[in-house]
C-alpha cells in the first residue's frame, strides 16, 4: 500500500491515540479505562509500524513486537489489581476507590 | 485506488469501533469493540508489509488481553451499572483536553515533509528473527523477564488469601 501517504496512517494514529485519553479521562469504570489505554497504545504501535515502512526500518516492527507483549504484561497485572480490588471494595468505579484519601 | 478504498474502510472501522468501545454503556459490548478495533489494526499492518505483526496483533491482543478482559467483566459485578453510570464524570474538559493533545500531534505533523514509501522493504519473518535474535537478544530475554514477572504478580494478587 505505497499509495497512501504517511500522513494519513499517522492522523489515524493521532485520532485513535486521543479516542482513547478520551476513554481515559471520561469513563470513571477501571476496567473501560484499561481498555482506553489499550487503545492509546494500539494508537502508538500503528505509528511505528507506518513510519518503519515508509523509512524501511524494519527495526520498528521489533519495537512494536515489545509493545505488545508490554501491553498484555499490563493488562494481565491491571485485572489482576482490578480483581483484588473488586475483592475487598465490591465496586470497580475509581471514585468509589479512595482508600488512600484520609 | 483499491489501496485509498481498503484503507478508508479499515479506518472507519478501527475509528467506529474504537468510539463505540470508548463510550458503550455495555462492558460486553465495549471489550467485543474493542475486539473489532483491534483486529482493525491487524489488517491495516497487513497492507503495511507487516504480517508478522499482524499475526502477533491477533494472537496477542485479540486472543490474550480480549479474552482476559471478558474474565475481568465476568469475574467483577456490574448489576450497578443500570443506575448511576458515570455519575461524577466530567465529560466536557475530558474531550477537551483529548482535542488539544490531537491538536499538538496534528500540528506536529504540519509542515513535515512526509517520507514517500520506498518500494524495497524487507519485513519478512526472517528479516525480523535475524533482528530478534542477534542485535536485539539482550531486550528480548528482558521481555520474557519481564512476561514471567508480571504472569507470577498476576497470580499473586489475584489469588485468594483466606483460602
Amino acid at each position: 500500500m505505497t499509495a497512501i501517504p504517511l500522513g494519513h496512517i499517522l492522523t489515524l494514529a493521532a485520532l485513535l491515540f486521543s479516542l482513547g485519553l478520551v476513554g481515559v479521562l471520561t469513563r470513571r469504570n477501571v476496567l473501560i479505562m484499561l481498555m482506553s489505554v489499550e487503545v492509546m497504545l494500539n494508537a502508538v504501535n500503528l505509528t511505528l509500524v507506518g513510519f518503519s515502512r515508509y523509512n524501511a526500518w524494519t527495526e520498528g516492527h521489533v519495537l512494536a513486537f515489545f509493545i505488545i507483549a508490554v501491553a498484555a504484561a499490563e493488562a494481565a497485572v491491571g485485572l489482576a489489581l482490578v480483581l483484588s480490588v473488586f475483592r475487598l471494595k465490591q465496586t470497580t468505579y475509581i471514585d468509589d476507590l479512595r482508600l488512600l484519601k484520609r | 485506488m483499491a489501496a485509498q478504498i481498503a484503507f478508508g474502510l479499515i479506518a472507519a472501522c478501527m475509528l467506529s469501533a474504537g468510539l463505540l468501545a470508548v463510550t458503550s454503556k455495555n462492558l460486553v459490548h465495549s471489550v467485543l469493540w474493542l475486539a473489532v478495533s483491534l483486529v482493525a489494526t491487524a489488517a491495516l499492518y497487513v497492507t503495511l508489509s507487516a504480517p508478522f505483526l499482524a499475526a502477533m496483533q491477533i494472537m496477542l491482543y485479540t486472543g490474550g488481553v480480549i479474552t482476559l478482559m471478558l474474565f475481568g467483566v465476568m469475574l467483577t459485578d456490574h448489576r450497578h451499572d443500570v443506575g448511576v453510570l458515570n455519575a461524577s464524570t466530567r465529560r466536557l474538559p475530558g474531550i477537551l483536553a483529548a482535542g488539544a493533545v490531537f491538536g499538538v500531534l496534528a500540528s506536529a505533523m504540519l509542515g513535515v515533509g512526509m517520507p514517500a514509501a520506498p518500494a524495497q522493504f524487507d519485513s519478512s519473518t526472517a528479516k525480523l528473527g535475524a533482528l530478534l535474535f542477534a542485535d536485539h537478544l539482550v531486550a528480548f530475554e528482558a521481555l520474557s523477564v519481564l512476561l514471567l514477572a508480571a504472569m507470577l504478580g498476576a497470580i499473586v494478587l489475584a489469588r485468594r488469601h483466606d483460602a
